[in-house]
């Protein structure tokens, strides 16, 4: 039942009475109650909150007005995400007792749509994480195989959009954390456009590549959440003033016609053999349904991992320099000086990675090493979005794996962070040139586990990613629904 | 070996952490892995290669124009009150780990 629910579904049942948006809420805080002891996808529920919400869904409904177009869906909200009034931890300790003063612009706008917030999911702390197996407070584990990590960081918001306790979430991608954890949980994760969607609200990593997206079941609703959350805000300079085009109108156009690239880069060494044939037969099908499929080449992919590596964590040092103590968040007890107490609240209050990661940003900021590090990676991220600007003069979209594997185990990669890193080899491209990016689900392994194509478009164009992905997603016999 | 113990303490403390030893040692490990594999960067000639700080210098900008007007459209006028009303006091001390209700406390800082 709960798993056929979409938003495309939900909304009209709570229009017509079929249903209701507080019947919705309860089915699916009972679904959390039965199940998320073993996933872990949820860190605080805010019931009062979202049943006070369904309530004002059902009297609109029942005095007859037209339903803004996510009334009664019931969502989860990644934990850097700020909601005011409601604990926000960004997945660390350090933040474990923060209650935000306001809201984040991408979920007042769900909000202001509708949505019915059921609470905040587990994620990497700070995002800093490809499995979730960051998180300060507990693992999270894949719904499909429980063995199995959901990708990270947005590991809870997919897991719970995959374990049907919510018909769609928010995450945050800053090197593939929508993507790849979509991928393994076998949903639909999109990352728009840097600057299609505002950051105001969203806990920062690296600001340069923090982008904002919806998981949810099927394209289309992807396309839904996308234009309600779009669109220029004020309190963010960096959200772009373009007009936001209906997305849902632009899934009916065909995809027969269009130019696809098929990158090499994104076949090589490393590619699991299952995910290169599951991407493989995706990429025929895209021709059988009248795409032109156009050999490409992005010659600096190679570099991409460095390259991220250098500028996300120079920025997250910078931005996580803000956690002292002092004004919110962790203070260290019994400490005799201020110096101290900045040293030990951050000691005690950052995990193993996190402080990996700002020793590593620190290290390519300081004096010496700015140019060697900093400013080589900025050069080498101009050449990684020429080679994308170039690309798109001859193809409307990209696909690619959107992951080297399927899921792997808790605990297999957790003691080697470059092999961690790894796992967002085809992910962090798309970051740094700040063009869209989706990831469908595109097959099963041989063990069950979910592979996920990425299809990547032109800056501001998210129309032709997701006109692509429902054309895929429609012809595809296992829809994301059938899983 | 690019970074020794001491490149560690001395990062430590650029970056606000005390670290324990065993973390150090963590630290020159993972550091130098990472940095090795970061090394791969020197093989591309970035000469005459504008770098780039944010996908907003090469889309929104008002190519027109020069400095920071290129980037009028994300500006504002500079108001105490603008977008958004400050937050009242009790609120902006709600999560402060210490206060005394107008200011936020911290250990000592000047030593007498």
């Amino acid at each position: 039942m709960l798993r056929s629910l979409t938003i495309e579904s939900a909304r009209p049942g709570v229009q017509q009475r079929s249903t209701t948006a507080l019947a919705l809420a309860e089915e699916h805080y009972f679904r959390i109650q039965k199940e998320d002891e073993q996933i872990g996808a949820f860190l605080t529920l805010c019931r009062e909150r979202a049943l006070e919400q369904a309530d004002r869904i059902d009297r609109m409904a029942a005095e007859g007005n037209p339903l803004p177009p996510l009334a009664g869906v019931p969502v989860a909200i990644k934990d850097v995400l700020n909601t005011r009034g409601v604990r926000t931890t960004a997945g660390s300790k350090i933040l474990e007792h923060y209650i935000p003063p306001y809201d984040c612009t991408a979920v007042a706008r769900m909000e202001a749509a509708g949505a019915v917030v059921l609470g905040k999911t587990n994620c990497d702390e700070f995002a800093m994480g490809s499995s979730n197996e960051n998180s300060a407070f507990r693992p999270v584990h894949n719904p499909r195989a429980l063995d199995r990590v959901p990708g990270g960081s947005s590991g809870g918001s997919a897991a719970a959009v995959a374990a049907d306790m919510a018909v769609a979430a928010l995450g945050s991608d800053t090197g593939g954390s929508i993507r790849q954890p979509a991928s393994f949980c076998g949903v639909v994760g999109l990352m728009p456009t840097y600057g299609r969607v505002s950051r105001y609200g969203l806990i920062a990593f690296a600001s340069s590549l923090d982008h904002i997206g919806p998981i949810t079941k099927t394209v289309k609703d992807a396309a839904i959440v996308l234009g309600v959350i779009a669109g220029r805000d004020p309190m963010d300079s960096t959200s772009a003033d373009l007009p936001v085009p209906d997305y849902v109108a632009e899934l009916a156009k065909q995809a027969r016609g269009l130019k696809v690239g098929v990158a090499k880069e994104y076949f090589g060494e490393g590619l699991d053999d299952e995910v290169r044939h599951a991407v493989e037969s995706a990429i025929d099908k895209l021709k059988h349904l009248g795409c032109e499929i156009v050999p490409i080449s992005l010659p600096h992919t190679p570099y991409a991992i460095p390259t991220y590596y250098i500028i996300a964590t120079a920025e997250a040092s910078s931005n996580l320099a803000r956690y002292d103590g002092v004004r919110y968040g962790y203070r260290a007890r019994g400490v005799k000086s201020l110096s101290e107490m900045y040293r030990r609240s951050r000691d005690e209050g950052f995990g193993a990675e996190v402080k990996r990661r700002i020793m590593l940003g620190t290290y390519a900021l300081s004096a010496g090493y700015y140019d060697a590090y900093y400013l080589k990676a900025q050069k080498v991220r101009t050449l990684l979005t020429r080679d994308f600007e170039e690309a798109f003069q001859k193809v409307d979209a990209i696909v690619t794996p959107t992951s080297p594997t399927a899921a792997f185990r808790l605990g297999e990669k957790s003691n080697d962070p470059l092999a961690m890193y790894l796992a967002d080899i085809y992910t962090v491209t798309a970051d740094l040139a700040g063009v869209p990016g989706i990831s469908i689900p595109c097959g099963n392994t041989r063990d069950n586990l979910p592979i996920g194509l990425q299809i990547l478009g032109r800056h501001f164009d998210e129309a032709t990613v997701l006109r692509i992905a429902h054309a895929y997603e429609q012809s595809w016999a296992a829809s994301a629904l059938r899983l | 070996m690019k970074v020794s113990e001491e490149d560690v303490a001395y990062v430590a403390d650029l970056a606000n952490l005390d670290l324990t030893p065993q973390e150090r040692a963590g630290m020159v490990r993972d550091l130098n892995s990472i940095l090795d594999y970061i090394e791969k960067l020197n093989a591309l000639d970035t000469t005459n290669v504008e770098p780039m700080a944010q996908v907003s210098d090469r889309y929104g900008v008002d190519k027109s124009k020069r400095g920071s007007e290129r980037f009028s459209y994300a500006s504002r006028d500079d108001v105490p009150e603008g977008l958004r009303q400050s937050l009242p006091r009790e609120e902006a001390l709600e999560n402060a780990p210490d206060a005394d209700g107008v200011f936020f406390r911290v250990p000592k800082v000047i030593e007498r």
